[in-house]
């Protein structure tokens, strides 16, 4: 068995194929850095990240497949799920391997599974777009505490750059420990030193602007009148609005 | 912001959630500099009431008084219920601050008749251009054009708004001045012909300059009452066809009854709103749209309306047991589509990876095939041979029909109580 060790990063996991093809073995596991190796290994090698490898790699994948297709190997990645670096190098192979374009042979099981799982992460950021809820600060910065299942917080920082580009917002994962900030002008990253601003969800109400919990009994309000009683249906309620979100979300709180 | 707009807000929303459009799609605006928002061209819902409608816009009457004195609507003039009107600042502020929340896409404005249509018309005219003039707001806006109003009105709202509507409400129009002694099908189709004309226009003024303004780029849609009167499924789905014909209507909305009214005797009683048949009216609708469905296929004077059990699509497929099974390895795409348990999506996975090799009844499933269903309308070599013509129509029917049997039945028999006086 051939064992890649290599530091997990998305970078790290490109330079890894590089080196694969330049040394002409490839994995069989791909593992972390301190991860312990399986019993019987018969090559064990450790990658070094190196920006201009995962470059080159990423351009020449980039020549050979659609621009969706390389969006759909980001949004795999950022499933963060246990093995899928493992799919998204063996669909890199398969894509160098061939002469002819595959991303659309979804009769391969590893090109599916691509597709598959880019389109459950889609289908969260797309939820993320929907239902984050800014709660305004007295400083006038508008906050979203999210926690994804999925680590979409990346992919949706244009959509909120584009929308709201003349408010300062900060959205949040709470779960993964980091954010964006944007100034009116550019958006960084950033990580909060504590996390007692938003307890249970809700930004704390010493901070509150002072016309925010006006606007959120509002919402609130305006949420319970337009519900139709003689069609309640709380089995499709929660179906489309899953109940891991609604600690975030105004209306539901 | 006054007080009391908490009350206002209560109102004036409860009176305008009985109207069903509410979908956001059909424009994409950028945001211009120093201005708030942008429209992103695809439908996003923000949130979902608890009877499971999206809410993507703030769905808001003007105001709930009226001087017309609909039968099947909540705010006809002879009920007894509290009142609100909203000045064009307060609805205007509401708007920018939920939008500013990622609460909402934008706005849908609605509006009791108050004095004459055209004077309702124009301050709802003044709250959309309000918020793109002085408040520089990119997001969707929905305004619903009164019945009745004069064309330089509905030709400024057209300026302003992404999407104009004009509800129907009862096809056949005997039906609606029965209910609505006011309205007539003139009134509604005569505003729906100025936004037809204003979208062409625009169309024609923009291939010419590139900075003609937009007039109402979302097209225009309408809504009809489902199960107020007596018309059948295939008067309802001719008329919303016949719709679709114009070139710029791009829904139409079907709101089963919710008997708001029960005292008015015109009106038919109903224990429950016929939930099954909007839900197959839409079903109905999008194969129209989506599926190249003729609408005589889905139903005609042989099969009036539409069968509650099972969804359309399949309802077609078992009275035509001879286009069956499809090779999904060679099949066109227009046949694949037909194909009960294939939706849009995977019948274009299928066409576009079967060049690859062969399909198979693995592959189906994990492209999302309800295989359940498609099983018996298809083959793919390995799969066993029990097609729709070998065990019969009744068959696939009640096979398809027992497991999800204790849900539906429930409806239908709650629906089997709708009778008309
Ligand atoms: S005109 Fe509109 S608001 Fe007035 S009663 Fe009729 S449906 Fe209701």
């Amino acid at each position: 068995m051939v064992i890649f060790h290599y530091d997990k990063t998305f970078e790290g996991l490109l330079s890894a194929v590089f080196d694969a093809y330049f040394r002409k073995t490839f994995p069989d596991k791909l593992l972390g850095l301190e991860e312990i190796d399986p019993l019987f290994v018969d090559e064990n090698y450790t990658v070094v990240t190196q920006k201009d490898k995962a470059e080159r790699v990423w351009k020449a994948l980039k020549k050979k497949l659609s621009s969706n297709a390389c969006n759909m190997l980001t949004y795999v990645w950022l499933s963060e799920l246990e093995e899928s670096d493992r799919l998204i190098f063996q669909y890199i192979r398969k894509v160098f391997d061939s002469e002819v374009s595959i991303e659309l042979n979804l009769i391969d099981d590893d090109i599916l599974q691509v597709r598959n799982l880019a389109q459950k992460v889609n289908k969260e950021r797309l939820r993320m777009i929907e239902f984050v809820r800014f709660q305004k600060a007295a400083d006038d910065i508008f906050f979203a505490p999210i926690s994804p299942d999925y680590n979409c917080l990346p992919l949706i920082i244009q959509h909120f750059k584009a929308r709201f580009a003349d408010q300062k917002w900060i959205i949040y994962d709470i779960k993964r420990d980091y954010g964006f900030y944007y100034d009116l002008k550019t958006v960084t990253e950033m990580t909060l030193e504590t996390t007692s601003l938003f307890p249970g969800g809700k930004l704390n109400e010493a901070l509150m602007a002072e016309d925010e919990k006006k606007f959120q009994q509002l919402w609130k309000a305006y949420f319970k009148s337009t519900t139709i009683k003689d069609r309640i249906n709380p089995k499709l309620h929660c179906q489309l609005l899953p109940r891991r979100y609604w600690k975030y979300m105004t209306e539901k709180q | 912001m006054t007080d009391n707009i908490l009350e206002k807000l209560k109102i004036l929303a409860e009176s305008a959630k009985y109207d069903v459009s509410c979908a956001s799609s059909g424009t994409s605006r950028k945001n211009i500099p120093g201005g708030i928002g942008n429209t992103a061209g695809w439908g996003i819902c923000h949130s979902f009431t608890e009877d499971g409608r999206c809410i993507s816009l703030l769905k808001i009457m003007l105001t709930n008084y009226c001087i017309y004195d609909c039968a099947y609507c909540i705010n006809r003039r002879s009920n007894d219920l509290p009142r609100a009107t909203f000045s064009v600042s307060e609805l205007v502020e509401l708007t920018i601050e939920f939008y500013r929340r990622n609460y909402i896409e934008g706005l849908f404005l609605s509006s009791g008749v108050v004095r004459n249509p055209d004077y309702t018309m124009e301050r709802m005219v003044r709250v959309v251009k309000d918020l793109r003039t002085v408040w520089k707001f990119n997001g969707y806006i929905h305004m619903k054009s009164i019945p009745g109003a004069s064309e330089h009105l509905v030709h400024e709202a057209g300026l302003y708004a992404d999407r104009l509507s004009v509800n129907i409400e009862i096809p056949i129009e005997q039906n609606l001045k029965m209910l609505a002694p006011e309205k007539d099908h003139a009134s509604v189709y005569q505003p729906m012909l100025y936004i037809q004309q204003g979208v062409l226009e625009s169309k024609e003024e923009r291939q010419k300059h590139r900075f003609a303004p937009r007039f109402a780029p979302a097209g225009q849609s309408t809504q009809m009452i489902i199960g107020a009167t007596n018309e059948n499924d295939m008067k309802i789905l001719q008329t919303s066809e016949a719709l679709y014909q114009r070139p710029s209507m791009k829904r139409v909305y079907y709101s089963g009854f919710v008997p708001v009214n029960s005292y008015d005797k015109r009106l038919p009683v109903l224990k429950q709103p016929p939930l099954v048949r909007e839900n197959r009216l839409y079903q109905a609708d999008w194969l129209m749209r989506f599926y190249e469905f003729k609408v005589d296929e889905i139903v005609n004077d042989q099969y009036p309306d539409l069968d509650l059990e099972i969804d359309p699509k399949l309802s077609w497929a078992l009275r035509h047991p001879e286009m069956f099974p499809v090779d999904v390895n060679k099949a066109d795409y227009q046949l694949i589509l037909r194909v009960p348990g294939i939706g849009v999506k995977s019948a274009k996975l299928i066409v576009v990876s079967r060049r690859y090799g062969r399909i198979t009844g693995d592959t189906l499933k994990k492209m999302g095939v309800v295989m359940k269903k498609a099983q018996y309308f298809i083959t793919c070599k390995e799969l066993p041979v029990h097609s729709v013509n070998e065990i019969s129509p009744e068959y696939v029917r009640k096979t398809l029909t027992d497991s999800s049997v204790s849900s539906s039945k429930r409806f239908v028999t709650q629906q089997l109580s709708l009778n008309f006086p």
